[in-house]
Formats: C-alpha cells, structure tokens, sequence
C-alpha cells in the first residue's frame, strides 16, 4: 500500500493543484454577466426543477419519518415495547427500518442525479466554460 | 476487571502508531503548496474519499461511546445509532454537491461566498473552532478512558499523562502528513475499524445461533433492568424533562453532520461533485454497516460482560466494547480492538485539527487578518502553529472531560453544528433572500445560544456525572441544547435577513450557477 503513489490511477489532471488563488492557464474565467444570464436560462431552471423536485420534499418524508420514530419512542413506549419476533419488538424494528430506508433513499438520489441531473449539469457546465 | 496484558495492548498500538507514521511520512514528500496540506491536492477519488469520510466519522463517540451505551441502557442507546446515520441524507441531498462546487477549503468560502466577507468568515471561522473543540474534548475523553482500561490506570494524573502522549502523536501526524498524510491515515483506521468490529459482530452472532432476537434475550436475561433494555425510555424516561432531552437529542443528531465542519472540508478532498456525491453514498454504506454493528455490540456486551462490570470499569460506559473484545478473544482481540479504538482517536483527532488550523489560518489569519493576500507559505505556517496551540488546549480540555460518555459528549458537538452551522449552510445555498446580517445573526445566535444552555445544564455543573460537580450554576434542565439552539439560529437567520436591505444579486447567482452545475468550481488542473 505504501509503496505505488495513490493518485497514479487518477487522470494527471487531478493533481496537483495551483496555489491559493491562481488559475491555470488556459482557464476561462465565467463573466458575472454570464453567470445571471445563466440563471435567467430555461436550461438552467429546468436543472433546479429537477434537483429540488427530488431532494425538498424527500428530505421533508425522511425527516418525518425520523422524528415520527423519536416521537413514537418517547412518547408511545407500550406500542413500540409490543413483541413482534422473540425478544424484537416494534420499535427495535422501526429502528432496524431506519437503517434500511436510508439506504434506499441514498440508491434513490445517486440514480435519480446521475440519470437526470449529471447530463444537463454537465452540458451548462461546458457551455459557460466554453469547454476549458 | 481483568484487561488482558498491558504489554501486548502497547506493543500492538505502537506498532500501529509505527507503521501509520511511516505511510504518512510516504505520502507527504511532495506536501508543498497550500492546497497539498488542505485537501491533499483534491486527489483523492471517491471511494477512497468515502472511507476516509468514514474514518472521520467514525469516531471514539460512535465506537466505545454507543456500544456502551447500548451496553447500558439498550434501546436508548441505539438513537446514537440511527440519528447519526439518517443524518447523512441531509448532506447527501442538500449539501454535499453543492458545497463542493461552491468553496475551495472550508465552510466559510461558501458562507462567505455572496456575503461581505471578514464578518460572515469571522463568524464561520469562530464556529468551526467551536465546534472542533468540543468534538476534541469526546476524542480525548475517549482516549483517556480507553487506556485507563487497557493498562488498568485508575489515577487521574496517570489517565491526564496518556491523554497528553496521544494529543502530542496526533500534532506530529497533522504537521508531518497535512490532509493526504491524515487521509490515508483515516482510509486504513476505516477499513480496520469496520473489519474488527464486524469479525466481533459475526463472532456474537455465531454465539446466539445468529438470531438478533437470542442476543436481546440473552442480554435481557442478565441485565439488572431485565427486559427493559429493549424497550424505549430506559434512560430518558425518568421525567418529561428528560423525555425532552432525549427529543432535542435526536434533533441534534440529524441536523449536526452535514453542519460538522470537519466533514464537510472531507467534500473539497475530491475532483468534482460527482465524486463528492460517491463518497457520501460510500460513507453511508460503511457508516450504516458499522452502525448495525454497534448495536449487536452493545447488547453482547450487556450479556458477555455485564451491566455492573461495565459500570465498575476504569473507563465507565467507554469500555464496554474493549471488554467484549476481552471476553471473546481474549487477550490478542484485546489488543487488536484496542488499537483500533486508538487508531479512531488518533485520525478523528488528526482530521479535526486539520480541519480547524485550516479555518483559522484560512479564514481568519489570510481571510480577515491579510485581506486575502497572506503568501501561501505564511498561510501554511500559521496552519500550522494552530495544529500545535488547537492540540495543548485539546489536551487540557480532554482531561477535564476524561470519564463522561463520549457519545453524549460529541452530541454536544452535533448541537452546536446544527444550531451555527446548518441553518446559514442551508440558506447560503437555497434561499436567494439571505444577506450578511442573516448569515452572521445565525452563526453567532446559534452558536451562543448553545453554548450557554451547555454551560448553564446539567452537564457542566450541578449534577453527580457533570464535568464540574463541586458547583451548580445549571439552570437549563436539558442536557441537550438543540431543541431550543437550532430554531432559533434558523429564525435569526431570517429575521436578519429581513431586517437587511443588502442583497447581492450577481453574486447570488453566481453562487447557484456554480452550485448546482460545477461551473467555474476550482477543479483539478493540469500545470
């Protein structure tokens, strides 16, 4: 482990990096006009639409769902103390479905932002860049 | 309690200590400029970067601090657990990408990004120490109780010795090795924490004809409260006062990670936000992973070493897991697992005082002090003399913590990040409205607000397990501050926002561009 460089299987032009503030050469500097045309793009509403339509009310469900259990554990001990299997109870499986509909939303995000964000982003990204 | 052989448990650290030292030293040869120490050249790929961001993450608090307190208190124990993991779909949805795209090495450039700059980084700069400090203090507490474990020193002077020796090794890893020196560092603590701890969890399992429900009833069968520990409100059900404690817990724990500066600096360690979006999903793997582990854990423990023997040992709630890996393997498993718990001490701690060097050499010193025109060969020095100062004030607040659980301690971390961080990080990147007045009347309001409901709780004074019991100026009931701290740095956030007329819109959107499409974000380049 110690003896290969650890970036060697990297394109070269992840390292390494230019000082402080400086850009490379070559880099073309986004104009500020450029940036608020951007913004004002259908393109570029469009990319919002579909990161917030996703990610706001996703966030709203998990965090629903995670304080509903904190609410439930506190608040409703007979229910969650009911037995279900052997010694698990509701609640030591609603906490086991934390930990499963974690994973699940984190499948869903990296699907939904490589399938449907990556590409426009990318595209907007080469356009203001000019393809530096 | 016995706690195996003393000589076996250093000698299997310090070959730890031996060959992390060397990697380190290997891979820092080429440490040179600014961006080297920061971020380790931003080149590390996203896997490896998500293993490091667990390593960073998985920290003595989730380790010692959770297992014991499932050891302990059983399901109470377990939010630790759930809250610390659910927490990450904040950063992965809301922050993670984002944030990459928009700041180059910490939380401050994108705070301060379409804001004036010296009050907001001030204000983010001041935060991050905070924060840092307290998750310093569970670290070193961690330390402290762990080698009162293995070496069976009881003395507070003998356990304050032990912390100054590990805060001395973490300042030596900082200087020598910068962030891709404490990277690698935190890649191999990950993969060893995460393989240790499952060969314990498989080994308990197997034990109880690998049925999870065997070992809650076997746990059941030997701990004093008896079925209790799988039930709800152990202990935190004493009283509505403590039954809100335990909500305002929760709160801390989901909305502290993606406010914890030393994580979110983990997210400039990449190329692109692509990657910063695959290490978080690595992350959550792990992190998740080795959270259904701790909870095994804690229950084996509460069966294999008992409750009371837990309690009796030195190092209290800290050492159930050290005493599980005793009662299973014996002495090498001893040794082994506690190597590991050092090897989390040491890269936690590493990668925090990277984390806060960076931002006060950054921020405060270049940013604010030098008007952004520090040379970068001062900024580094600077980083770090700050890696030494923030170790010897860690060391002293980590003896003064040393016996506390250290999974409530870092909760305490978690309440801060939540209350100054979260809420300006949030409006920062979403809310086109937010201004100067609103970033810094967040930063400051939450971060005072938890602070001094922290300092006036149970914790501190006034109660039989506070850091200083001789007196009792408490007079906040709750020993978590989030459920007041966090709305409050939100609705200031707000309200100053609106009270200020000052708005930059080219910058704003500036910032939302570059945020959600990674244009103009600094990426790696070629020279």
């Amino acid at each position: 482990m110690t003896d290969h460089d650890p970036e060697s299987h990297l394109p070269p032009h992840h390292n390494p990096l230019p000082e402080l503030d400086e850009r490379a050469p070559g880099y073309r500097t986004v104009t500020a006009e450029e940036f608020v045309a951007a913004q004002n793009s259908a393109e570029f509403a469009e990319l919002r639409r579909r990161f917030r339509t996703f990610a706001f009310p996703w966030t709203v469900a998990f965090l629903a769902w995670y304080f509903s259990y904190v609410l439930l554990s506190t608040y409703a001990e007979g229910f969650m103390s009911t037995p279900v299997l052997g010694h698990i109870n509701i609640g030591l499986l609603l906490g086991l479905a934390q930990f499963a509909t974690t994973f699940l939303l984190t499948w869903l995000y990296v699907r939904h932002a490589n399938r449907n964000l990556d590409p426009l982003a990318s595209k907007m990204r080469a356009e203001l860049e000019g393809d530096a | 309690m016995d706690v195996g052989n003393p000589f076996l448990n250093i000698a299997i650290f310090l070959a730890f200590v031996v060959v992390t030292l060397v990697i380190v030293v290997r891979v820092s040869k080429q440490n040179t400029t600014v961006g080297d120490f920061y971020h380790g050249g931003r080149s590390f790929s996203g896997r490896q970067n998500g293993i490091a961001i667990a390593g960073d993450y998985l920290s003595a608090a989730s380790f010692l601090g959770i297992v014991g307190a499932v050891a302990l208190y059983g399901y109470d124990g377990l939010l630790y657990s759930i809250g610390f993991l659910v927490a990450w779909l904040v950063a992965l949805l809301l922050v993670a990408e984002p944030l990459r795209n928009t700041g180059k090495y910490t939380m401050a450039d994108v705070l301060s990004f379409r804001m004036q700059q010296r009050p907001v980084r001030t204000a983010a700069a001041t935060s991050t120490l905070a924060v840092t400090f307290f998750y310093l203090l569970a670290q070193m507490a961690g330390a402290g109780g762990l080698v009162a474990l293995l070496l069976g020193i009881d003395s507070a002077t003998g356990q304050g010795l032990v912390i100054a020796v590990v805060g001395a090794l973490m300042i030596i890893y900082v200087l020598i090795g910068g962030m891709k020196g404490t990277t690698w560092v935190q890649i191999i603590k990950a993969v060893l924490l995460i393989i240790g701890t499952a060969l314990m969890t498989v080994w308990v399992l197997v034990l109880n004809g690998l049925s999870l429900s065997d070992v809650v009833g076997a746990a059941i069968d030997v701990h004093p409260e008896g079925a209790r520990i799988a039930e709800p409100m152990l202990q935190y059900g004493a009283s509505e006062t403590s039954k809100l404690g335990f909500v305002s817990l929760a709160i801390a724990l989901v909305f502290g990670a993606a406010g914890l500066p030393h994580v979110l600096m983990r997210f400039y360690t990449v190329p692109t936000a692509k990657e910063a979006r695959r290490s978080v999903s690595w992350a959550i793997g792990l992190i998740g992973a080795f959270y259904l582990f701790t909870m095994v854990l804690g229950f084996g423990a509460a069966y294999l070493v008992g409750a009371d023997a837990i309690k009796a040992a030195p190092g209290g709630a800290n050492s159930a897991a050290p005493a599980l890996a005793y009662e299973l393997g014996g002495t090498l498993l001893l040794g082994i697992i506690a190597a590991v718990a050092f090897a989390t001490i040491l890269a936690v701690v590493a990668g925090l005082t990277i984390t806060a060097s960076a931002s006060f050499a950054h921020d405060i010193y270049n940013g604010v002090l030098k008007e952004g025109k520090a040379d970068p060969a001062q900024e580094v020095k600077v980083a770090r003399r700050t890696a030494v100062t923030i170790g010897v004030i860690s060391i002293v607040g980590g003896v003064l913590a040393n016996g506390q659980n250290v999974a409530f301690l870092v909760s305490l971390a978690f309440a801060i990040a939540a209350s100054a961080n979260l809420p300006s990080i949030l409006y920062s990147l979403y809310w086109k409205r937010f201004n100067t007045r609103g970033s810094v009347w967040s930063i400051y309001g939450g971060l005072i607000s938890a602070l001094v409901l922290i300092v006036f709780s149970p914790v501190v004074t006034g109660s039989e397990t506070a850091m200083i019991s001789s007196i009792d100026i408490a007079w906040f009931p709750l020993s978590n501050p989030a459920i007041v701290s966090v709305p409050l740095g939100f609705f200031l956030g707000w309200l100053g926002s609106v009270t200020s007329k000052e708005h930059d819109a080219v910058k704003q959107a500036e910032m939302e561009v570059r945020s959600m499409t990674g244009a103009g974000a600094e990426k790696a380049v070629v020279h």
